[in-house]
């Protein structure tokens, strides 16, 4: 179809057919007022204020609804246009609280800033008022709907975009309302309290509760940082005023969060905040802490690793990283371990996600999640399994549910309901732990009926064979015998995701961590492979981590047999490269896991410990007491982090580390995707960025490390580590960049294994359903498989923010 | 335990839920047709009561905010229980100039409701509609599908003792 040529405003223009007026008119840069239009919602028409005059039109039109025409003539400021403006706005004003004295949304609120742009001040217009009781029942917001202008946008993002369909218009005529069912509080329905209606509220409706009387519009400064929450590394904007958040608000020009984001971003950062915070290095001294200087408190540190050394070796000494500390941490803090002499190095959580990185590693040859979190929205088909994005992940949820708009065929199998089923076309309910047998049915299902990607297959694996072997056991028949599942629905969702272009896997199966389930994700990469879904966009295998930055950690090298960008301590290649840049020898045997310390029974050859923002008492995996005596056992302990937890409490000595908002550094989302977080506020008390206190300490211990700042480490560790190798902080300071990117002209890369797998070919595995208990096969429920919390996010963030109480319950 | 949550579980047992199930069993799957469902479930309780309300929401994956905004919206939804005999006295024209405020004040008087509630018994329901088109009987009422015209006050109680 030809473009359409009109004029606006005397300036012609020509879009393509479809196009409304009021996107026309933007693409001029025409500043259309706009209340109920939303663009990522459809567009309505309701509240006028849009109007525009088109010549030789009976009316003024409504420009977001309208669609250009060929040659139109289009006046958006006309006096008539105006005019009718005045009179939207007029009686909106009539029964609106003129209360912008005291409102915190003066300064960006449209009704205010329209009624100033056309002058109107008050309205002529008597009657009757809404008086309504505002809802203030929450933690985190408040809802005045006496002042909503009933623009609906709210409505939208809540039904459509997140889902969780918390409110709607209620009522009818001059009594109609957005509000909660049966009008209750709004805590008692399905909010999530994600802050989108919030964000995207045009008035002061709904106003967070955190920011009340702290600042207004233009006090206020924005730092761009990443949320520190999960592996999304969502994009947000830190609101600062006097060196204190006062509010967080999500980028919208980013490919991560698109402007969205969950309740533990929107709110969970009043942890920065807390009188509980670290302030200072602390020694114990019998059994008591006392505050001391930095230079103690390093000295001693120093002096005490010597004498350790001295006395049993370097490899008594053990270094445990976090999945929390940005890579400039991370990567410093595994050097400092390797300059003494040992590869004992490891991020505890890590071990959390064991099925999914040994699995991954077997079938791929690399952990790292195939597919970008975008690409999503525009997959043809979704298979959810032994997963609730929508609480673990919420951004995930809101793309598979923009995918499911588009036409998306959506597969969820869980036992009970998660935050998607409700746009299901497939809800498989199948039995616990037969999860494996579902998914081998599934692939049966697929070669029965022909619909594998038989090129792919040739092509690009190896193993078909014994696979195909093995899942003509799992038969439709026998697979609902042992999962539940009708052999009908079993087979329409095999042609739903076989039948898609691209198809997604979602799974956090990676996350939980009772054993068996490396099984499950090598049979969804088998699925994957059969027809042909990964090296390409929108499809893949999505097992998304945890913690904010555990892909990070591990690109880092802080783990015990490689090195930055997964190089194996045992090449000399690689030892010699390091050794080279370093200065210092590293040592060929690899180290200790923290499994092997924690539960191998290869605890007792550690003699020191320095912990980096982890709390393993309080961690999964290990007794809390056990962890707990063994940790105090130790002839030496050093914590690092921002709040005294369990396991600082047992240490030597503590030192106080900044939290994210107080400084520079990157973090590695889920996706690869490496993002600057930026210092907002400074730390509190002497506390420090943890990149500095270990080049610090590195000092103490008489290496000598220079660093100009956190971008020197990140250059310095560029070097060495192929994945990273183009980037620098000037490129990310303009986009983020997604490993691999090894030039400083490569753009990053999306998905992986276009072409070409991390081990060569995709390998097929035979994988058999374990037998299910007889409870289990009884249909009981919550006890095995299938289970999809994030046990290991609630550490000392969560557990000091007012979203703490909030997420052991949501849920629907 | 809480009072509360005692009287509302007491409704929740009153309600039956199977009855629900099997009265919108033929919308499960389409959304679009959660009208019709939740006439259904008002032609059987005569109101839309919550629990009602939350089982087709569960059932048929509507956000129960939608569901109560649709309720809310259409006039033909009650979420009060009704009584066993609707009244309807009618405002036409016709049945106004022939004294139908003065007919509707007796009712009202009578059984101590005004327009729109429901006797404490649950027996009677009182409404005003616009015109039953029965403008020869003005002013005239409905009682459920009885039409009582050429109405005086006084006639209005041995009327209303018909229907116990």
């Amino acid at each position: 179809m030809s473009a359409i040529k009109l004029t606006i405003d005397g300036t012609e223009v020509e879009v393509a057919p479809g196009t409304t007026i009021l996107e026309a008119a933007r693409r001029l840069g025409r500043d259309i007022p706009t209340f109920c239009y939303d663009s990522e919602l459809p567009p309505n028409g309701a509240c006028r204020i849009c109007l525009v005059e088109v010549e030789n039109a009976r009316t003024l039109v409504a420009s977001c609804v309208a669609p250009a025409g060929s040659g139109m003539v289009i006046h958006t400021e006309s006096e008539r246009v105006i005019r009718a403006r005045r009179e939207v706005l007029t009686l909106l004003v009539a029964n609106h609280p003129l209360d912008c004295i005291t409102c915190e949304k003066t300064g960006e609120c449209k009704l205010q800033d329209y009624c100033y742009r056309y002058g109107v001040a008050d309205s002529n217009y008597g009657g009757e008022v809404k008086k309504l009781d505002y809802d203030d029942t929450n933690a985190f917001f408040l809802r005045d709907m006496n002042k909503c202008i009933l623009c609906g946008i709210c409505v939208g993002k809540c039904q459509d975009v997140i889902g969780a369909g918390a409110i709607d218009f209620a009522r009818r005529g001059f009594t109609s309302n957005v509000a909660p069912p049966f009008e209750d509080p709004i805590e008692d329905s399905t909010c999530i309290f994600c802050g989108l209606c919030m964000d995207s509220c045009p008035v002061g409706a709904l106003i967070p509760k955190y920011s009340f009387s702290k600042g207004r519009p233009w006090q206020v400064e924005k730092t761009r940082s990443v949320c520190p929450y999960c592996s999304v590394g969502c994009n947000i904007y830190l609101h600062v005023k006097d060196n204190e958040v006062i509010g967080v608000t999500p980028v919208e020009e980013n490919p991560v969060n698109r402007g969205h984001l969950c309740a533990r971003g929107k709110f969970g950062w009043d942890y920065l905040q807390s009188g509980d915070r670290l302030t200072s290095p602390l020694v114990k001294s019998n059994g008591v802490f006392i505050e001391v200087s930095w230079e103690e408190a390093l000295g001693f540190i120093a002096d005490s690793i010597e004498e350790i050394m001295e006395r049993y070796g370097s490899d008594a000494i053990m270094g445990l990283c976090s999945p929390k500390t940005t890579n400039e941490e991370s990567y410093l803090f595994q050097k400092l371990i390797r300059f003494l002499g040992t590869n004992n190095v490891d991020s505890y959580t890590r071990h959390c996600h064991a099925p999914a990185v040994d699995g991954m590693m077997k079938a791929f040859g690399s952990a790292a999640m195939t597919n970008s979190i975008e690409e999503l929205a525009s997959t043809g088909a979704v298979f959810v399994i032994a997963a609730d994005p929508y609480v673990s992940h919420p951004i995930i949820s809101y793309r598979v549910r923009e995918a499911v708009r588009k036409g998306a065929k959506l597969i969820v199998a869980d036992p009970d309901p998660i935050g998607l089923t409700d746009i299901a076309h497939h809800h498989l309910t199948l039995r616990d732990g037969s999860a494996v047998a579902l998914v081998n049915g599934i692939a049966n299902a697929i070669i029965e009926e022909g619909l594998q990607d038989q090129l792919f297959i040739d092509r690009r694996t190896e193993g078909y064979d014994a696979f195909r072997a093995a899942v003509a056991e799992y038969t439709p028949r026998y697979t609902a015998e042992v999962t539940g599942i009708s052999e009908e629905d079993l087979r329409s969702a095999a042609r739903a995701y076989a039948g898609a272009g691209s198809a997604a896997i979602i799974s956090t199966v990676g996350m939980d961590y009772s054993a068996g389930n490396g099984g499950l994700v090598l049979a969804l990469a088998n699925l994957a492979l059969l027809t042909g879904n990964l090296g390409k966009e929108s499809a893949g295998l999505y097992l998304p981590y945890g913690e904010n930055n555990l892909q990070g950690a591990s690109d880092m090298g802080a783990l015990p047999a490689v090195l930055t960008g997964y190089q194996p301590v045992k090449e000399k290649s690689v030892r010699v490269k390091f050794a080279r840049a370093w200065g210092t020898d590293i040592s060929d045997q690899e180290g200790l896991s923290a499994a092997d310390v924690f539960e191998g029974g290869a605890g007792d050859k550690i003699k020191a410990m320095l912990i980096l923002d982890e709390n393993p008492v309080t961690c999964v995996g290990g007794e809390d007491e056990e962890t707990a005596c063994y940790l105090a056992g130790l002839d030496f302990l050093v914590v690092q982090d921002i709040f005294m937890t369990e396991t600082a409490a047992l240490a030597d000595v503590v030192l106080p580390a900044a939290a994210f908002a107080e400084q520079q550094g990157t973090y590695t989302n889920t996706e690869r995707r490496v993002q600057l977080t930026r210092p907002a506020v400074k730390p509190p008390g002497d506390a420090f960025p943890g990149w500095a206190i270990i080049a610090e300490l590195a000092g103490w211990l008489g290496f000598d490390w220079a660093y100009d700042g956190a971008g020197d480490v990140f250059d310095e560790m560029a070097s060495l580590t192929p994945q990273y190798a183009g980037m620098s902080y000037e490129r990310l300071a303009q986009g983020s960049l997604q490993w691999p990117c090894p030039t400083g002209e490569h753009p990053g890369t999306a998905y992986l294994y276009e072409g070409r797998f991390s081990r060569g070919l995709g390998l097929f595995s035979v994988v058999e359903q374990e037998k299910l208990k007889v409870s289990e096969a009884a249909g009981t429920k919550k006890d095995a498989l299938v289970h999809h919390a994030c046990q290991c996010q609630s550490d000392s963030m969560n557990k000091r923010s007012v979203v703490r109480n909030f997420y052991r319950t949501v849920g629907r | 335990m809480n009072r509360e949550i005692e009287a509302e579980e007491t409704v929740t047992e009153g309600i039956d839920l199977e009855r629900v199930d099997s009265l919108i069993e033929p919308y499960l799957g389409r959304k679009e047709m959660m009208i019709p469902a939740l006439q259904k479930v008002q032609n059987h309780f005569g109101y839309l009561p919550r629990p009602a309300m939350e089982q087709v929401s569960k059932r048929m994956r509507v956000p129960l905010s939608r569901l109560y905004g649709v309720a809310t919206f259409y006039a033909q939804f009650k979420m009060k229980p009704r009584g066993r005999y609707i009244i309807r006295v009618c405002k036409g024209t016709a049945c106004h100039i022939q004294g139908s405020p003065k007919i509707a004040e007796r009712i009202e008087e009578t059984l101590g409701i005004e327009s729109g509630e429901t006797t404490d018994d649950l027996r009677f329901t009182l409404e005003e509609v616009a015109c039953i088109g029965a403008c020869a009987l003005a002013p005239v009422i409905m009682i459920n599908d009885d039409p009582h015209g050429r109405l005086s006050p006084d006639k209005v109680k041995d009327i209303l003792d018909n229907y116990q």
